[in-house]
């Protein structure tokens, strides 16, 4: 019973990855991925892809009283397989493309036969993208720090 | 689980259609609409209760109903609606076959009395014409309607109903793709 259960754990968050990989990747992207990648299986559209506004909550300074920070344009989509397996995916923006794309993969990604071979050739290859982008803009930022130090030093 | 079926195939256009249906039907009682697009529910639900589900359900409408898991999970998914174990809690009932007792269902206050469930009761068939005798409401002489496979003893759990004025329970009734309604103003004679 222990097992089964942290056994589901490790595959929710296993999926939680691709979904949130998927999420960050556009349409574009994602295609050129996909153009290497072993064929998708054919789908059917349960809902969407639908463009929606979700409000986004923060707290002030991260422990404050909770308030509506505004809202965001999110596109959601759920695909089902031949088999009866569904994929979801929310995207933030209007990006319908993008939104069915990640939730037909969601929903392939699923089965443990086509895993590996779709982490190895669309998901993994998009987090690296991802990191390398991320790091680019930290050097970026990086290289404009300004240091109270070296202003005292200077003057 | 057969796994979750798509929902209406265009959610505005058609959700606006069946409400359209479901408001004619409401407004001329026992008059039969064919709904032009409904979506094909998981069995055993019929495309009208499907659809007249889909229309009128959202989040903020707790739902009963025995139609099976498959059913409940579509209802979820494409409706939103909370799903409660308790019929007396429920602004939606839907029923197919034995529906909960018209007098266990919410039937407003005298204050509120559209705070009352709406009843969605699947038949087997619904044909105008011949059957029960309705008059009432929004009906100019007598509507003719007959219902295959309306539950046991209807007619005189719907006479208490209509007893409650202003309060009560509405019915919108559904087989295949059809629908008709009967709002708790309306009285019914056995033909």
């Amino acid at each position: 019973m222990e097992g089964t259960q942290e056994r589901q754990r490790a595959d929710d968050a296993e999926r939680r990855r691709w979904m949130g990989i998927l999420a960050r990747s556009n349409a574009a992207a994602i295609e050129a991925r996909l153009a290497e990648a072993p064929a998708l299986p054919s789908h059917t559209r349960l809902r969407g892809p639908e463009t929606g506004l979700v409000m986004v909550r923060g707290r002030a300074g991260g422990d404050g009283a909770p308030f509506n920070l505004g809202e965001m344009t999110v596109t959601r989509c759920a695909v089902r397989l031949a088999d009866g397996t569904v994929g979801h995916a929310y995207q933030a923006g209007r990006d319908a493309r993008a939104a069915e794309l990640a939730a037909a993969l969601d929903a392939a990604l699923q089965d443990p036969a086509r895993r590996p071979a779709l982490m190895a050739s669309v998901v993994e290859p998009l987090a690296a993208a991802q990191t390398e982008a991320r790091e680019r803009e930290a050097r970026r930022a990086a290289a404009t720090r300004v240091r109270f130090l070296a202003m005292e030093t200077t003057r | 689980m057969t796994g979750l079926l798509p929902g209406f195939a265009d959610p505005v256009v058609d959700a606006q259609s069946t409400f359209r249906a479901v408001l004619e039907a409401m407004a001329r009682p026992g008059r039969v609409h064919r709904l032009s697009a409904p979506p094909a529910a998981p069995a055993p639900l019929s495309p009208a209760a499907g659809a007249v589900l889909l229309a009128l359900a959202d989040g903020e409408t707790p739902l009963w109903l025995n139609a099976g898991a498959d059913a409940t999970e579509w209802a979820r998914f494409h409706a939103g609606c909370p799903v409660v174990a308790d019929a007396g809690e429920a602004e939606f009932v839907l029923a197919i076959g034995a529906p909960p007792a018209l007098s266990a269902l919410q039937v407003g206050t005298d204050e509120d009395p559209h705070r009352s469930a709406t009843l969605i009761l699947q038949v087997q068939a619904l044909e105008e014409g011949a059957g029960w005798r309705l008059t009432g409401p929004g009906i100019e002489r007598e509507h003719r309607l007959r219902v295959a496979g309306a539950p046991e003893g209807f007619l005189a759990q719907w006479a208490a109903n209509r007893a409650l004025s202003p309060r009560g329970v509405d019915i919108i009734l559904c087989a295949g793709d059809r629908v008709a309604a009967l709002p708790r103003g309306t009285m019914i004679e056995e033909g």
